[in-house]
């Protein structure tokens, strides 16, 4: 249906609100990326087939007092198992069931007046259960994640066996499946905002990720969707959008910092009127993935963005250009601009008004460098995905040459409640000059892995320790790993530094898109430079020459560390050509390429040397350089490893205990295998 | 005025689009592998880095002059990146300075013999590539590729052909065409522009040296040489002569020294399409027919047309070109003598231009299935020759060319740059042959280095609109709008190189000034020619009276049947 003035677009709205109201139910199965991979799809297909084949069935429901569900009550809930009356909470009405039949019956008995004494009751209704498919919750360490609302039950790790327990017991009876719920230090948590993980963030753009059905638009105008563009629409003049995102003092989340307002300015006043919105969706960071749960977990919220943006700088098209590995995503955003469209939130005359813009999709082949601008925009144009030189900028020539908006994911997704709540409230979140909050991936060896949004200057010490629940296996912190492959190393001492564009660039460090990576005192530095080296070298375009060649070379010293054959003035000249290439590359990806060495370089030094010097790697990842060696105590000289040995690097006298020579040593391991008397052991 | 301090020296800022030309103004030579004037902005080598006062290190190619910046074009650090730089380069780069075909001329070779890298640190860890030897006019050694790109934006920009372009990522990337075809199956037109912008010896001209003198060898090969216009104010180049100074005497001496048995001058040959064009272009104005009429001595052009504008090849002049022409006639006037001594006429062509080491191979240039030209010499060829002969080449006394082809006429020599052909075709359409005329066509708006020249002129009562164009990028631009209508013309004079033949591939490559002299030389060489239009050469008259009477068509004209 087409929504084409404000107050249609007020009628959509209520409309949408009273349709989801009328459900009694709603059951939400993560149907974000990793829920998938654990086989949500067919946790969604059991419920809604039982949820479709119970249609209209009289359900019980824990009410509390107030009239508000409540899931305190379900404990004593429980023990009212089915066969016992049940009450209705105003008197008129009861319901008994029995054996899963129900029959009404007339109100009455004291029982009834000693339950509804407590805050709440149980009442039967006629149900209607919604099951959806949402984004991402964030929590994926536990998926695949299962919301049941009103209740605001989360089922953890649920399998399709589980599928029946929990229509039975929460859909039926209104009884929660302790077992599926989150328990940490003897403390079960029923409802998702109690679980540590959840209650410690700040869900702002994330918040309707879990919770909506990411692929359809009603519900997103059900919870207040679309009425920042309403806003903008009908009471803003361009101009005043603009100085409000200025105002607010937004900055890129696509890791630059840049301020947003600033960069719609600048392509707002272009002589040229032809304009393009770009949206980047090209995340490409090792294990980042908050701009895809936006994507997939809550579309609009980016399009009503991108539509503000437009209007806004005046232009008339928009492109998102998304990784080609995004599937889903690509799916959803497909459904919700076709929607959009449909409602008249983009094409011609958007809302009745004079305003027209219109979104494109444009799949990105999966290079890494495609997310920096001038190299995405080029690609949007069919070129090989290459940054070039500036000047001229992207908001002078961008996409066609012509003056273009490139904003991040998540940046689109902040502009619709900075216009609705304004440019004070949001510089209330987080540092007043890097405000707003953040989506990270939190990954590594850390309980709670999994998505997490939480204000600018949180610090580290609040992530890792309080919504990470700390280092598993209570592992010693040794370093976090911020911004992926362009971004360096926080340690101990950086814990209480606060989160931030600016605090972090002095450590050297960068929110980049926002990658997580905590680890513990079992990682080799060494070995995670190389990784992220690696990863790098192979996503570097090739333009210029310090990134193509240098990381290459960087790389490959790397390597030749970790196997043991590293030589101390190895790490000078992996320091030159990390200054190097950071001082002479053309583009961001090849400035930030040296920086995971650099960081590690500077806070773990003493780890490089133990490499190349001692040839030792503490943590036994770099498998080259463990020792091989005989326990003298043990052997009984029976020379079956020597023997068994393919380079005769072991040698000694019979019934004397024998000895490995470390350099002849292949590290093969046969004379573990062969030793009768586990004489022979390993050294890291 | 707004100035920028380089180096404690103050630079004013006239307009300049970046902070290199500012540096470059200033007298310091910056080092660079991929800048060039004419192309894009490329930014990939970062040789061109500066500091500024602040310590920041930018590319000089790619940064705005601002008024009041202080940049440093050659501190520590500057020096230690620039340093590393070729290191790095050098690193995956294949190494055998000493038997490269650039050896010496090598822009890779002399960076890191100026910044001083006496040791690459890293490993080598190229993989040999396969040389591609598909082309008759140049060959691409992958090996030796820096990926500066250099030719990939010629071909692309100047010459809009496109055939190279970067494939793969990162340390895998490499320069080659689409599904790396051999380059002789691709639309290629053998321009050898990529090969006159590359650095390294990555694409080099096909050379036939050991061909040649294996020929001068052989007692019983009669070689001949014809020598293009363009080469005779490059040649000098590499011998200290100043540029563009004719040197045609000074390399018919060489040339007999090496053992040539017969040295002509190509401009006859070009007097001859002088004459053919002329009489083609009035038949078709009469006719009204497959106009205009393009020209069709360049053989770049000749192939970009059938490649990408088929729809006007029937509007391509039906002459040789004049190398063509001329190894024709060469070939049949040398038919008895041959019979008589029992020797092999050899035509050596020696041209400033690779993709005439094609044209010779077309079969609608050969006459009665015999190969006409037997070879192309390019200049940069010539000149290696000379110098593997140990000739003191600036010292030698000028020699004329061999008769019967002695004379030739400014018309024929102008050829060499954009718009001589058009110049000289006019000469020969003209009533009055005085030196007004000469003087008049001159101003018609045919000379000069404007990519897309026009000028119209009256033949009897009817004008004649005339469009010169240089650089195949610009010619397809033109073809475009004739196309579509927007503009037309009768007669389209293209060259594929810029500037024309003095600019051809298969010259010692130069810049501005390097155009400009080459230019002037040309014109000089007009000036002080007796002869200045080619229907007054009287040895052109006298081969028509005799010689070429009943075969004008079968030696002039291509074999299209």
């Amino acid at each position: 249906m087409k929504i084409d003035s404000m107050e249609a677009l007020e009628t959509a709205r209520e409309n949408a609100v009273s349709n989801i109201k009328a459900d009694t139910h709603r059951i939400l199965v993560c149907a974000g990326t990793g829920c998938i991979a654990g086989g949500s799809e067919k946790i969604y297909d059991k419920l809604k087939k039982m949820a479709d084949e119970a249609e209209g069935v009289t359900v019980e429901m824990i009410v509390e007092a107030t009239g508000e569900f409540h899931p305190e009550s379900v404990n004593r809930d429980s023990t009212a198992s089915s066969g016992s009356d049940i009450v209705s909470t105003d008197g008129e009405t009861i319901i008994t069931a029995i054996n899963g039949d129900f029959m009404e019956k007339e109100a009455a008995a004291s029982e009834m007046k000693e339950e509804t004494d407590k805050t709440s009751k149980v009442t039967t209704v006629k149900g209607r259960v919604g099951v959806k498919k949402s984004g991402c919750h964030g929590f994926c360490e536990m998926g695949p994640l299962v919301r049941i609302e009103p209740y605001n039950y989360i089922y953890i790790k649920v399998r399709e066996e589980d599928c029946e327990e929990i229509f039975n017991e929460t859909i039926l009876h209104g009884r929660p499946v302790e077992r599926l719920m989150y328990q940490k230090d003897g403390v079960l948590y029923r409802q998702q905002e109690e679980i540590p993980f959840y209650a410690k963030q700040t869900r702002l753009v994330l918040k309707n990720c879990g919770h909506i059905n990411a692929e359809d638009i009603n519900e997103y105008l059900a919870v207040g969707g679309y009425q920042a563009l309403e806003k903008v629409l009908s009471s803003m003049t361009p101009d005043e959008v603009i100085n409000v995102i200025s105002d607010s003092n937004l900055r890129g989340r696509g890791g630059g910092g840049f301020p947003t307002g600033y960069k719609w300015k600048q392509v707002a006043r272009q002589e040229e009127k032809i304009r393009y919105v770009v949206c980047n969706g090209d995340e490409g960071d090792p294990g980042a993935f908050m701009d895809r749960s936006v994507m997939e977990g809550d579309p609009h919220k980016m399009l009503e963005g991108m539509i503000i943006a437009a209007f806004a700088v005046g232009a008339q098209e928009g492109y998102i250009y998304v990784r080609a590995e995004y599937p889903l995503a690509i799916k959803r955003l497909k459904i919700a601009i076709a929607q959009a469209e449909e409602a008249g939130f983009l094409g011609d005359h958007i809302l009745g008004t004079d305003f027209s813009f219109r979104i494109h999709i444009n799949r990105g082949a999966g290079a890494f460098v495609c997310g920096e601008g001038s190299a995405l925009t080029a690609s949007i144009e069919g070129q090989r995905g290459m940054p070039r030189t500036k000047p001229p900028r992207t908001v002078e020539q961008g996409l066609f040459a012509k003056p273009t908006v490139l904003n991040n994911v998540e940046t689109y997704a902040n502009i619709s409640m900075i216009i609705l709540n304004g440019a004070d409230w949001y510089k209330s979140i987080g540092p007043e000059k890097s405000p707003g909050t953040k989506a990270f991936a939190l990954t590594g060896s850390v309980k709670n892995t999994g998505l997490i949004e939480v204000p600018m200057g949180t610090t580290l010490r609040e992530i890792v320790y309080e919504i990470g629940g700390g280092l598993k296996n209570d592992a010693e912190l040794k370093a976090v790993q911020i911004g992926g492959p362009s971004g360096g190393c926080l340690i101990t001492s950086d814990l209480d530094v606060s989160l931030d564009f600016d605090s972090l660039k002095s450590l050297g460090a960068m929110i980049g898109s926002g990658g997580l990576v905590v680890m513990d005192e079992n990682t080799c530095m060494v070995e995670v430079a190389r990784f992220f080296m690696n990863f790098t070298q192979n996503e570097s375009c090739g333009k210029c020459v310090p990134c193509r060649e240098g990381t290459k070379r960087m790389l490959e010293t790397l390597e030749r560390i970790v196997a043991g054959n590293g030589k101390p003035e190895d790490l000078d000249l992996l320091q030159e050509l990390g200054e190097a290439i950071t001082d002479t590359a053309l583009c961001g990806l090849g400035k930030s390429a040296a920086l995971p060495v650099l960081s590690t370089l500077k806070n773990f030094r003493e780890e490089y040397l133990e490499h190349v010097v001692e040839k030792r790697c503490k943590t036994g990842t770099c498998k080259a350089l463990v020792r091989y060696k005989i326990d003298a105590g043990k052997c009984k000289g029976c020379s079956k490893c020597a023997r068994n040995c393919p380079v005769n690097a072991i040698s000694g006298e019979i019934k004397k205990p024998f000895v490995i020579d470390t350099t002849k040593c292949i590290k093969c391991g046969a004379c573990i295998d062969n030793c009768a008397f586990g004489a022979v052991y390993t050294e890291n | 005025m707004d100035y920028i301090t380089i180096d404690s020296k103050k630079v004013p800022i006239e307009g300049e689009k970046n902070v290199l030309s500012l540096i470059r103004k200033a007298g310091i030579e910056i080092p660079t592998f991929c800048y060039h004037s004419e192309l894009s902005i490329y930014g990939a080598c970062r040789m061109c880095v500066v500091e500024d006062d602040r310590g920041k290190i930018f590319a000089s190619c790619s940064e705005q002059p601002r008024p009041g910046m202080v940049i440093y074009t050659n501190t520590k650090r500057v020096q230690r990146y620039r340093k590393l730089i070729i290191e790095l380069l050098l690193s995956s780069h294949c190494r055998d300075c000493t038997t490269c075909q650039k050896n010496g001329m090598c822009n890779l070779q002399s960076l890191a013999y100026k910044v001083g890298v006496h040791a690459v640190r890293f490993l080598n860890h190229r993989k040999e590539e396969p040389i591609d030897m598909s082309s008759p006019s140049i060959v691409r050694d992958p090996n030796k590729c820096i990926l500066c790109g250099d030719c990939v934006r010629t071909c692309d920009e100047i010459q809009g052909v496109g055939v190279l372009d970067f494939a793969f990522r990162g340390s895998k990337m490499k320069v080659q065409p689409a599904f790396n075809k051999p380059i002789g199956e691709t639309d290629c037109v053998g321009c050898g522009q990529c090969a006159s912008v590359c650095p390294t010896a990555a694409i080099s001209i096909r050379t036939n040296v050991t061909d040649i003198w294996d020929a001068i060898e052989d007692p019983d090969i009669r070689v001949v040489a014809q020598i293009a216009p363009a080469v005779r104010v490059a040649v000098g180049d590499a011998f200290g002569i100043p540029k563009g100074e004719n040197s045609f005497g000074k390399l018919v001496a060489a040339l007999r020294i090496m053992g040539f048995d017969m040295v002509f001058d190509t401009s006859f040959g070009a007097d001859l399409t002088v004459m053919e064009e002329s009489k083609e272009l009035v038949e078709r104005i009469k006719s009204g027919e497959k106009l205009p009429l393009f020209t069709s001595c360049c053989p770049g052009w000749v192939k970009f047309c059938e490649n990408r504008y088929p729809e006007f090849v029937n509007n391509l002049s039906t002459c040789r070109s004049p190398q063509g022409m001329f190894s024709a006639v060469i070939k049949d006037y040398f038919a008895d003598m041959d019979a008589k001594d029992g020797k092999k006429t050899m035509v050596v062509s020696i041209m400033p231009c690779t993709a005439k080491k094609s044209e010779i191979l077309r079969p609608d240039n050969y006459t009665d299935g015999r190969q006409d030209t037997d070879f192309v010499l390019t200049t940069t060829e010539v000149i290696r020759m000379i110098k593997q002969m140990g000739l003191q080449f600036a010292e030698l006394e000028n020699e004329s060319a061999d008769a019967p082809f002695s004379v030739s006429s400014g018309g024929g020599k102008i050829f060499g740059t954009t718009g001589g052909v058009t110049e000289a075709v006019l000469r020969r359409l003209a009533n009055d042959k005085t030196y007004n005329t000469i003087r008049e066509i001159s101003y018609s708006g045919v000379r000069g280095f404007e990519g897309t020249k026009e000028a119209s002129v009256m033949l009897g009562d009817r004008e004649v609109k005339i469009a010169v164009v240089h650089g195949l990028a610009n010619a397809g631009r033109l073809l475009d709008k004739i196309k579509s209508g927007e503009v037309s013309y009768d007669f389209v004079e293209v060259m594929a190189c810029r500037r024309g033949c003095i600019m051809g591939g298969g010259q010692p490559s130069g810049g501005a000034r390097t155009r400009v002299s080459r230019m002037e030389g040309i014109y000089k060489v007009d000036t002080t020619s007796n002869v200045r239009y080619s229907d007054e050469n009287p040895a052109v008259k006298q081969l028509y009276d005799n010689f070429l009477t009943g075969r004008e068509h079968k030696l002039l004209h291509r074999n299209l049947s």
